[in-house]
């Protein structure tokens, strides 16, 4: 019994070493709203093969990543999340996308397309 | 994805050939972090009469105008907005809350719910936190789980009052109880531990039904509670609490927590309670309330340094317990040891302390380990009538944990180790017993979440225990979401627990049972450690009902024990303890049904059907003074929030409590069961203003009591005399009130 918990061991220390390899750290403005959002975005970011960690900000809008700069290129992974319905810094999610997110997601978007026009300028 | 677009393009396309005429658009405003849509929004083209309003998703359609492109949208509390049309795309438009001549006490927010089912974790765990604390009196933790339907309060014994809280049918040895993830409740303080740790210190409380996971150990059987403490760091820097009631008992609490520099902080807590007053209301001579005194005092040191990732908690505690119950002419001076007076003392000494540090690794924020080291010392002395119990317990606990991922945050790891090591000394009259119990455990528990649908947990660990042997715990949990709104989830697992018989049954020892131990040479005084199986289904659902939001919630969880040490109380004047030789279960079903009636006042129901059943030598029975059936029904309402933080809360819970099989006893010589009767408790309390608040509550209030609760209480010498077999409350209706005051 005593070589399993040897094998054991060796197991969890091997784990540990093998952690450290060439990954960055970077973080970015997302938009968005709600829980809801968070997964989405989050999803979309995970699921981009070399990117390791994913955690986005409710009330600050802010995603943190940490990424395998030599797997993944950052572009990819902001489009990864445009394509979900959130607008990056940097990338920008189709409006018909962006139509089709649930309510309680919609954002409000930097760029509008319908901006109020001043009442006062009528 | 492409494939996406190319419909999506193809389907404007479509509909812009066929509706040119058509404008669609989404009318919603934006609430705190969530957008909701605007329904019966007035949409209409400037100075037309052509217009429309939007559904309840928010969604209106209308004939483009050959007059004007401007579109005007309007809504009742909300700044009207003019939109120019140029294209025919559809479009979302957030109107703008128009504050300015809004009712101080119109809110469109939900209120928090002080205690939710998680939807997200895997394991099924409720969550509770300070608020939900505060809708009941709850002195100590005991007393925290009155409005929780999940966790059963039941009576201990007719002397102490004493509060023992059931899971899924089974006592609370079979919970593993931490504090701040270390293992509290257990061996000596089994008894009355719940009741060393006041209410006011208790940040939240995290119940987990079912095995939990092996990262905290072997021991959890029906279920783990966690309990987090107020943090000096963000805790108020003052606060104090006074509470009394009309059966004389009096709390006082205050905490101060001070910033000794930018990252250390310190809080010194303080609790003292009394009881002085002899009640005897149902007149059997017996105090229906015990004396008590108790000091209890925590010291804590947080370290935290956000940018290097570092975390250290130090803490050190003391508690002095001592509670005299027995006949209301008993005098501890005169009549210790007497024959002719029945009286008990229990005295307890207990000191704790432990030593955290976390470290996350800042530029890996999945990364991190902890290092945890606990160490305490119980003393407890007392004597039952002419029984003397004594039990010194000294503890250490270590524990190392690693967390991090597998190639990514959808595979998540825990692997660790850890140590204990108890050391009992027993006497119990003449005779001593003692025992040391050394485990070195090392566990790894694996989790996956496919950020959509599935997510479970795999744990393992391995013991090395000096009286157990060499044995695997393996702990299973799935969380699958079959829809939006609906959760399942599955559980299961083994554990184990050495068992402490007499520590565990304290209350059989106001008694005057012979007590008899099976014969064996197995470790745990002649008798061998438990063990069980648990397996468990949950479904939660959210739905609308009657348009209101509600959740039902389904569980069914059973414990099949492998070994059990049973306490047969079944015969008159004897308990006996012996191994488990044939079928030990507990089948627990529990329906639960949340409904926000209003936004300020919500219903939480439920019902449960526990089948305890034992193999006991005299055939298999349901486990005594165990309700098969129980209900629950919590009325929860607050007034609006005004200036300042005004407000009103209310509290109504109703406990009804379904028969009881009772054992022999020469009492009611020929009724096998209690009747089924109800509880109702409320409270009222008063916000002045963030920093106070006054409160006052009724407990019991339909003053059901039970009558004889001591069997033999003219004759408490006789060897038929226990007070132990209490089915429900021996205090009647009490009043209480007390205050709040925080900086």
């Amino acid at each position: 019994m005593k070589n399993y918990f040897q094998i054991l061991l060796i197991f969890t220390t091997s784990i540990i070493l093998s952690q450290t390899s060439k990954n960055e750290k970077t973080s970015f403005g997302v938009s968005g709203n709600c829980e809801m959002c968070k997964m989405r975005i989050e999803k979309a970011a995970i699921s981009v093969k070399g990117v390791k960690y994913a955690n986005w900000n409710i009330p600050e809008n802010i995603l943190t990543l940490v990424y395998n700069s030599k797997k993944v290129s950052l572009s990819e992974i902001h489009t990864s999340i445009a394509d979900s319905g959130h607008d990056t810094s940097e990338a920008t999610a189709p409006t018909e996308v962006y139509n089709q997110l649930p309510i309680c997601c919609l954002y409000i978007r930097k760029q509008k397309n319908k901006a109020p026009l001043n009442n006062e300028a009528l | 994805m492409k494939f996406n677009y190319l419909l999506y393009g193809s389907l404007i396309f479509l509909n812009n050939l066929f509706s040119q005429e058509i404008i669609e658009g989404k009318v919603v405003y934006k609430d705190d972090l969530e957008t909701l849509a605007l329904e019966g929004a007035n949409i209409f083209w400037l100075s037309t009469s052509d217009g429309t309003i939007s559904d309840s998703s928010g969604d209106f359609r209308i004939k483009k105008s050959n007059k004007t492109n401007l579109l005007i949208i309007s809504f009742l509390g909300f700044y009207t907005d003019t939109l120019k049309i140029d294209s025919n795309e559809k479009f979302v438009h957030f109107m703008k809350e128009d504050l300015s001549n809004n009712l101080d006490e119109v809110s469109l927010s939900e209120r928090k719910k002080s205690a939710k089912l998680s939807f997200t974790k895997i394991q099924n765990t409720i969550l509770v936190d300070a608020s939900e604390l505060l809708k009941a009196a709850c002195c100590n933790l005991s007393e925290s789980f009155e409005t929780n339907p999940s966790i059963d309060v039941n009576f201990s014994d007719a002397l102490t009052g004493t509060k023992q809280i059931n899971m899924l049918g089974l006592k609370s040895p079979y919970i593993l109880i931490s504090e701040e993830n270390i293992p509290m409740v257990r061996g000596a303080s089994q008894a009355y531990g719940l009741t060393f740790t006041p209410g006011t210190w208790v940040e939240s409380i995290q119940i987990s039904k079912g095995t939990g996971s092996v990262v905290n150990g072997f021991e959890s059987i029906a279920g783990q509670i966690n309990t987090e403490l107020k943090k000096p760091f963000t805790d108020n820097p003052f606060f104090i609490n006074l509470y009394g009631s009309r059966n004389g008992r009096i709390e006082f609490n205050t905490h101060f927590n001070k910033k000794i520099s930018e990252k250390w902080s310190t809080g010194l807590f303080i609790h003292l309670n009394q009881r002085n007053q002899k009640i005897d209301n149902n007149s059997d001579s017996f105090l229906d309330a015990p004396l008590s005194k108790q000091i209890n005092l925590l010291n804590r040191f947080q370290y935290i340094d956000p940018s290097n990732g570092w975390v250290v908690f130090y803490n050190w505690r003391f508690l002095n317990d001592t509670k005299q119950v027995g006949q209301v002419l008993f005098d501890p001076d005169l009549d210790k040891n007497s024959s002719t007076i029945w009286g008990s003392e229990i005295t307890t000494k207990r000191f704790d302390t432990a030593f955290k540090v976390g470290y996350v690794f800042p530029e890996f924020p999945y990364k991190s380990f902890g290092f945890q080291a606990a160490y305490s010392t119980h003393d407890q002395k007392s004597y039952y009538g002419l029984r003397n119990y004594d039990i010194i317990h000294d503890s250490f606990y270590g524990n190392i944990l690693f967390n991090s991922i597998l190639n990514n945050t959808t595979n998540k790891f825990k692997s660790g180790i850890n140590f204990s090591h108890d050391k009992y000394f027993e006497n119990i009259d003449l005779i001593s017993f003692s025992r040391t119990d050394s485990n070195l455990g090392a566990f790894f528990e694996w989790s996956h979440d496919d950020l959509e649908k599935l997510s479970w947990t795999a744990g393992l660990r391995i013991d090395f225990n000096n009286n157990i042997g060499t044995f695997l715990t393996p702990r299973f949990h799935l969380r699958y979401a079959i829809g939006p709104s609906s959760i399942l989830r599955l559980s299961s697992g083994s554990g184990r627990k050495a068992a402490n018989i007499f520590a565990e049954n304290q209350s059989i020892l106001g008694s005057n049972r012979r007590i008899y131990i099976e014969n064996g040479k197995n470790p745990f005084y002649g008798l061998l450690a438990e063990k069980a199986w648990n397996y468990g289904i949950s479904l939660s659902h959210k739905f609308k009902f009657i348009n209101k939001n509600s959740n039902l919630i389904f569980d069914y969880y059973t414990t099949e024990f492998v070994n059990q040490v049973i306490v047969d109380v079944e015969t008159q004047g004897r308990v006996y303890f012996y191994n488990l030789d044939g079928q030990s279960s507990s089948k627990s079903l529990q329906f639960t049904f949340n409904m926000d009636i209003t936004s300020q006042l919500q219903l939480s129901s439920a019902y449960k059907n526990d089948i305890v059943s034992i193999d006991y030598k005299s055939g298999r029975k349901q486990k005594q003074l165990v309700p098969k059936n129980r209900m629950f029904l919590n009325l929860s309402w607050n007034s609006i929030k005004k200036r300042n933080n005004q407000q009103w809360k209310y509290d109504l819970t109703i406990h009804n409590i379904g028969a009881q099989r009772l054992v022999e006893n020469n009492i009611t010589p020929n009724v096998f069961k209690s009747p089924s009767y109800s509880i109702v408790n409320m409270q009222l309390t008063r916000v002045f203003s963030s920093f106070s608040e006054v409160y006052f509550g009724i407990e019991n209030f339909s003053n059901f009591t039970q009558q004889s609760p001591i069997i033999s209480s003219e004759q408490p010498f006789n060897i038929n005399f226990d007070s132990s077999q209490v089915w429900a409350p021996v205090l009647g209706r009490m009043i209480y009130g007390g205050f709040r005051y925080k900086i």
